[in-house]
């Protein structure tokens, strides 16, 4: 269907339409609006830079690190000194270029397993909202089933079948386990925004489905969703650094969970080695803190209409 | 114009949902029900099928590799060879007669012998592991339930004092918390530097589970730890609920009305806002009760206390396959049967759900 086809009284709908739907859909625009009013929040400022700081020694790891991941040979267990600030481990590695090269792994997984997660979940979250019927009982059926099966178990348990699997394999369990939550929020979120006027404009201006929802819905819930990446890249660090704990991962690779898992199976407890087990959770604790702190300055995204939205 | 798509559902059909009868408010109250209890036993098959197909995606046979683990044990019987491929599927079996023999197996709560602690039974292994975690999770659920409730209605009601700022700030920093560290630390400076309390079991190495005062002494004493890390990294997100919903609540006419009538404080807070905020934490309540089965894995493992998350751990590190799927069922089963008990009780308290 061109645009010449389209009837005087329909452009003028979406005239008005897209008068009343603030930003241009460009993409470049829309990530520089959402960073700038992130910035403006306080707390959402220290987690941008805590973020950034940990983002600047993992891609500069090599760099920084003083010693290898892996490098061995050192005193074994030994405590803090001027060659290794945090002491060494139980197979004589270095404590802090460990914990430089495990931070790579860490912002990985959250980003990508955020990311994967937050794509299911608008996939999902947006069409279960727009569609009716036996579709949307279908949908409703399994995110519920996802929803209600016990993440932990569900994850220990396919992390066992798909046994030395390891980092790929931590991911694709983390957003097997993660994608329903963000997919019932922004199922309502549409649901209560597909009721609008500007919907029902671009319905009888003939658009299909995809197109509204895709276009005319997803820009609405840019806070959501960008509030979703940060929570499920929280989970996703958390979730990782608990399986590897658990020594489900790869324990070869070194992450802030692989150290805690060797730190407690080489009785770090008992040598006392506490930077050993003090330093990998610190830095999952700021990681995961840090997005939680973006989030709080991604709720200020929200534009007016999507507060309305929300109290209803 | 060219045919214009009225995508399924314009502004009419959004009323009445289908299958909403008009009937007699004992009439809805059971339909109510009916519902929910046919959407349970779905959700049971779907739950029970989907441990049935887990192993059967996987690269490779559990089957194979179970009873390769079997056969170190000693010879393996026929019986207990075509149990296993029962429950983990064998590449050539035909998967209809699999799958009727599982369901055989999961109606009869006969989930064969474990591969670790062989020879003795999955049954007899759960049975000795969950008194523990009911008794250490179960507890320590209901006292972060009614602490940070109260906790929350008091930040409410307080709002912008230090009773809010306080626990709301600890509250979502707690989540971001991996709360197996802080398990780590607290077993550290607790139990190994402090000496204060013991660093395993649930019990000391001289004494046998009996109900006796002293036994009973020496497993509080040993599930202090794991009771405090559980309280700790739990309580937050009770005070955070409460407070978030209470917060609406309080702002509501009815609310205002009580308070603009002359009420006093303390009944407006209890029995008209958090009286209606209440509800979310309840659900989560019920479902929180529902995990209790599932214990607490990571918190269970740190303290090596043998309840059924750390049997769960013992079972996937050791790849016991039919430890792992009954203990996996068994799990979501309670959850399942938890969070139908919860919208039924949720039917009761609030009228409007029950369309």
């Amino acid at each position: 269907m061109s645009t010449q086809s389209i009837p005087p009284s329909t452009r003028a709908v979406r005239a008005i339409e897209q008068a009343s739907i603030a930003p241009a859909p460009s993409p470049l625009k829309v990530v520089l609006r959402v960073a700038s009013t992130v910035w403006s929040n306080g707390k959402a400022r220290i987690g941008i830079i805590i973020l950034g700081l940990f983002i600047l020694i993992a891609v500069f790891a090599p760099l920084i690190a003083p010693y290898g991941a892996r490098q061995n040979g050192f005193d074994r267990s030994a405590d803090a000194s001027a060659a290794h600030w945090l002491g060494t481990t139980a197979a004589g590695e270095d404590v802090l270029s460990q914990l430089i090269w495990g931070s790579q792994i860490s912002i990985f997984v959250g980003l990508v397993a955020g990311l994967l997660s937050t794509v299911i979940a608008v996939l999902v979250g947006l069409s279960w909202g727009y569609v009716r019927g036996f579709g949307a009982d279908v949908i409703n059926f399994i995110v519920n089933l996802f929803l209600v099966i016990p993440g932990l178990p569900l994850m220990i348990v396919i992390a066992a079948y798909l046994s030395g699997g390891g980092i790929g394999m931590i991911i694709v369990v983390v957003v097997i386990t993660g994608w329903a939550w963000g997919a019932r929020v922004l199922r309502s979120q549409t649901q209560s925004l597909r009721s609008r006027d500007f919907v029902t404009a671009a319905v009888f201006s003939g658009e299909r489905p995809f197109r509204i929802v895709f276009r005319e819905i997803l820009p609405n819930m840019t806070s959501l969703i960008v509030g979703n990446f940060f929570g499920a890249a929280t989970a996703a660090i958390l979730a990782e650094a608990g399986l590897e704990y658990l020594g489900l991962g790869d324990t070869t690779v070194v992450s802030w969970g692989t150290m805690l898992f060797w730190a407690q199976n080489s009785n770090a407890l008992l040598t006392g080695q506490w930077a050993l087990l003090f330093a990998p959770g610190l830095c999952i604790a700021l990681l995961a803190t840090s997005l939680t702190l973006i989030n709080f300055g991604v709720d200020g995204i929200s534009n007016p209409r999507l507060r309305e939205g929300k109290q209803r | 114009m060219t045919s214009v798509t009225i995508a399924p559902g314009s502004a009419e059909s959004t009323a009445a949902p289908a299958g909403a009868p008009v009937a007699s408010g004992r009439g809805r109250a059971l339909g109510y029900i009916a519902r929910k209890a046919g959407l349970l036993l779905l959700t049971l098959w779907a739950a029970i099928t989907l441990n049935f197909i887990l192993p059967r995606l996987m690269p490779g046979s559990p089957a194979d590799a179970a009873l390769a683990k079997l056969a170190q044990n000693g010879p393996v019987s026929e019986a207990t060879k075509s149990a296993i491929e029962a429950q983990l599927g064998v590449p050539t079996g035909n998967i209809l007669e699999q799958y009727v023999a599982y369901l055989h197996q999961v109606v009869t709560l006969d989930f064969g012998v474990s591969y670790t602690f062989y020879p003795q039974s999955v049954s007899e292994l759960v049975s000795t592991a969950l008194p523990y975690t009911l008794v250490l999770v179960g507890v320590v659920t209901i006292i972060a339930f009614v602490l940070g409730t109260l906790l929350g209605v008091l930040a409410a009601w307080k709002r912008g004092t230090w009773l809010d700022t306080l626990p709301t700030l600890a509250g979502s920093f707690a989540s971001a918390f991996p709360y197996f560290w802080t398990a780590l630390l607290l077993l550290f400076f607790a139990g190994y530097v402090g000496r204060l309390f013991p660093t395993s079991g649930a019990y000391g190495p001289t004494a046998t589970p009996e109900f006796t005062i002293g036994f009973l002494g020496d497993a509080i004493y040993h599930a202090a730890l794991p009771a405090l890390t559980i309280l700790i990294t739990s309580l937050g997100g009770w005070i955070l609920g409460m407070r978030n919903t209470m917060i609406s609540t309080i702002g509501d006419d009815y609310v205002t009305f009580a308070e603009a009538n002359g009420l006093k404080p303390r009944t407006v807070a209890l029995r008209y806002a958090a009286r209606n905020a209440i509800l979310p934490n309840l659900t989560s309540f019920g479902l929180a009760l529902g995990g209790v089965v599932g214990g607490s894995i990571l918190v269970e493992r740190v303290f090596g206390y043998p309840g059924i998350g750390y049997l769960l751990f013992n079972a996937v590190t050791n790849q016991d396959y039919p430890l792992m799927q009954a203990l996996f069922l068994m799990i979501t089963v309670s959850v399942l049967i938890a969070n139908f008990l919860v919208d039924i009780l949720y039917g009761v308290l609030d009228p409007r759900t029950r369309r």
